[in-house]
């Protein structure tokens, strides 16, 4: 039986697709079949994210309707082979989308993946509803910037009350916060909220940071998941999440600011090395 | 303007941590929005039934109504500044 994972944030522009994306990528590449859903109809865009755009010829919609078969939707990645990618409609629209279609596919796909990644979208409308509704467990992205936290706590609350674990009254969605676009040299500065203080408020267990890096804007450009650039710390604290979310026991790297350079440096500069 | 401006000046620009500012923001809406999840916010039926309340013993102008509602961390305010009419002149003869 599949794990179902939603990733989710209320807020959009936070990194869910780039979290689903690099997530995905880890778990398969650790061996895990792994499939990712898009649950942006109308929006979709992690089809570009992973660099199927091209491949992509019926999508979630197509296979809710009867238009197309499960397994012709579904495009498997040529990078790992233990990834499949499930893209969202671009052209209909959100009510295309119904909970009973959903729930079928989401059981057929339990049979052959161990894990379901569902990426949301933003807001708490119909698609997000959706997207969290049959989850297990839930990765909140949030930025550490106040609209985000709020929106976080307010879909923690959604996933508390509408989410079919919440309405059977079974054990309640595993929440995982993952901490993004944080940058240690404004929070020292006093300029941006302390990951203490979003873990204090948001009160669930941190899967980790990623910090803002621009590495993420450069896989994004080429259609490859972040965590693939294995050299770039984004990349790194994905796969750290990825691990810890797989029972390893990692430290939280990247939260401290960049050495300020010593006084003998500040005057001579890099000549001096 | 004293040289020593020019150091409070450069000084002043640093000075303020917006970072516990938004926490200490969120820390006061999430709390009143968690409430608001488990139960019906109250406050804006209270507002609404005092001023009714009012209502029922002078005539008030609804457009002079102020209602002030501040959600503070330990404790909120809610202040309902109502605008009597003047008493007619006929009554404040009988009184006097």
């Amino acid at each position: 039986m599949a794990q179902v994972i939603v990733v989710t944030s209320g807020k959009g522009g936070v990194g869910k697709t780039t979290t689903s994306a690099a997530f995905a990528t880890g778990l398969a590449q650790r061996g895990k079949k792994t499939v990712v859903i898009d649950f942006d109809v109308g929006l979709r865009n992690l089809d570009l994210i992973m660099g199927v755009e091209r491949r992509v010829v019926f999508d979630i919609v197509n296979v809710i309707q009867g238009e197309a078969r499960l397994n012709q939707a579904l495009i498997r990645d040529k990078r790992v082979d233990t990834l499949a990618i499930l893209p969202a409609s671009q052209t209909r629209d959100k009510d295309a989308l119904t909970r009973e279609g959903v729930s079928t596919i989401i059981e057929e796909l339990s049979a052959d993946f161990d894990y379901i990644l569902c990426d949301s979208p933003a807001g708490i409308e119909k698609g997000a509803l959706l997207a969290l509704y049959f989850a297990d467990q839930a990765i909140v992205v949030t930025n550490p910037e106040v609209s985000s936290v709020r929106d976080s706590d307010r879909i923690l609350g959604v996933l508390q009350s509408k989410s079919k674990r919440a309405e059977e009254k079974k054990d309640k969605v595993k929440e995982h916060l993952l901490v993004t676009r944080y940058d240690p040299n404004r929070v020292e500065r006093g300029e941006m909220l302390k990951l203490e203080d979003v873990r204090e408020i948001l009160a669930i267990p941190l899967l980790g940071v990623v910090p803002e890096n621009e590495s993420v804007l450069k896989a994004s450009n080429t259609g490859t998941p972040v965590i693939m650039d294995t050299e770039s710390v984004a990349g790194q604290a994905y796969k750290d999440a990825v691990g810890r979310f797989l029972g390893e026991d990692l430290p939280h790297r990247f939260l401290e600011p960049d050495k300020k350079p010593g006084l003998f440096r500040r005057l001579f500069g890099g000549r001096a090395a | 303007m004293s040289w020593l401006d020019y150091f409070r000046a450069a000084r002043k620009e640093e000075a303020p941590p917006s970072a516990s500012a938004a926490k200490e923001r969120l820390q006061i809406v999430l709390a009143h929005e968690r409430i608001g999840r488990t139960r019906e916010d109250f406050l804006p039926r209270l507002q609404q039934e005092l001023v009714a309340v009012v209502a029922r013993y002078v005539a008030i102008d609804p457009g002079k109504v102020k209602l002030d509602l501040d959600r503070g961390g330990d404790m909120s305010t809610l202040a309902i500044e109502i605008e009597l009419p003047a008493p007619s002149p006929g009554r404040q003869a009988a009184a006097s």
